[in-house]
């Protein structure tokens, strides 16, 4: 008979395990990161977004890779559905990635929802992975802009 | 390809969604689940310990089948614990929840089959990857499908 020691041990170190890996994946929910490093060879550059039915914003387009077994995915169109229709410049525009994996493999995305931003010639700008609040989508719009532009309060 | 306009587009499957379900209530049952995973580890290679995976797994056949919201877990939400928290307005798309039903079954199911073949050290394994899934699910939220439906697809060849 197993010592009932090693299964109470087990059970802990799983349980300890298991809160460092959902708090390390919650911090990363929705954090932007800059594209910026590789400007002209980056994927967006040569993508003809409007033949994947992409309208590009006057000032960024957010195109949000979503899968129907994605939660956050509806969450994440809500707020950034708001943030376009407050934004006369910005818009918004939800794939499956069912439907393009074609943009999926080149963009290199692994997760859903993945937010690219991308600028007025439809070059990456930002990327966010992860479900995104209010105030990341606004975060990610300021990003490539001077500081002068960023809207105040951003970091809400 | 598409000439649609307006401000927020959508190529993908939201739109002809079915009727949404209280997001709570599959994370509530995840939180059952998982302290019935752990009493599992507890019990070792036991017989006890083969027959309550056989049970956790049993519920996640339910809720592959007919949702989250079809398990006895999401009946005792709904009769134990919603009347006490009462209702709320948010709702959440069934589908995913039934997915992460279907990853438990896998798991819990795998588990099963190989100790009743006799392999004991396959039930306290499948309870621990179980459990470390619905612990993520309960207390953080975390979408299964989201981290893994991607790269499984990704990895299938394409169409």
């Amino acid at each position: 008979m197993t010592p009932a020691v090693l299964p109470a041990l087990l059970l802990l170190a799983t349980l300890l395990a298991t809160v460092v890996l959902g708090a390390w994946w919650r911090r990363r929910q929705g954090v932007v990161r800059s594209a910026r490093g590789e400007p002209d060879d980056a994927a967006g550059a040569v993508v003809d977004w409007a033949a994947h039915g992409v309208d590009l914003g006057e000032r960024r387009t957010f195109v949000q890779f979503s899968a129907e077994l994605c939660a956050p995915c509806r969450a994440t169109a809500r707020v950034l559905g708001e943030v376009s229709a407050s934004h006369p410049d910005v818009t918004h525009r939800e794939m499956d990635v069912d439907d393009h994996l074609d943009l999926v493999r080149a963009f290199g995305v692994l997760r859903t929802p993945t937010v690219l931003v991308l600028d007025a010639q439809g070059r990456e700008v930002a990327r966010a992975s992860g479900g995104m609040n209010r105030a990341q989508a606004l975060a990610a719009l300021a990003v490539g802009e001077g500081p002068e532009t960023v809207p105040a309060g951003v970091r809400a | 390809m598409s000439d649609e306009a307006g401000r927020t587009e959508t190529a993908a499957g939201p739109g002809d969604a079915p009727v949404g379900i209280d997001p709570r209530g599959p994370r509530a049952g995840a939180g059952i689940t998982a302290l019935l995973l752990a009493v599992v580890i507890l019990l070792w290679t036991s017989t006890a310990a083969l027959v309550l995976l056989a049970v956790v797994a049993a519920s996640f056949l339910l809720g592959a089948v007919r949702g989250a919201q079809g398990t006895w877990q999401a009946w005792v939400f709904r009769t134990v614990l919603l009347p006490r928290i009462g209702p709320t307005a948010e709702r959440e798309d069934p589908r995913p929840p039934r997915f992460a039903q279907a990853v438990g079954l896998v798991i819990t199911g795998a588990g099963v089959v190989l100790g009743l073949l006799g392999v004991a050290a396959a039930v306290p394994v499948a309870a621990v990857l179980a459990l470390v899934a619905a612990v993520l699910n309960a207390a953080f939220g975390l979408c299964l499908g989201c981290e893994l439906y991607l790269l499984l697809r990704r990895v299938a060849p394409a169409r």
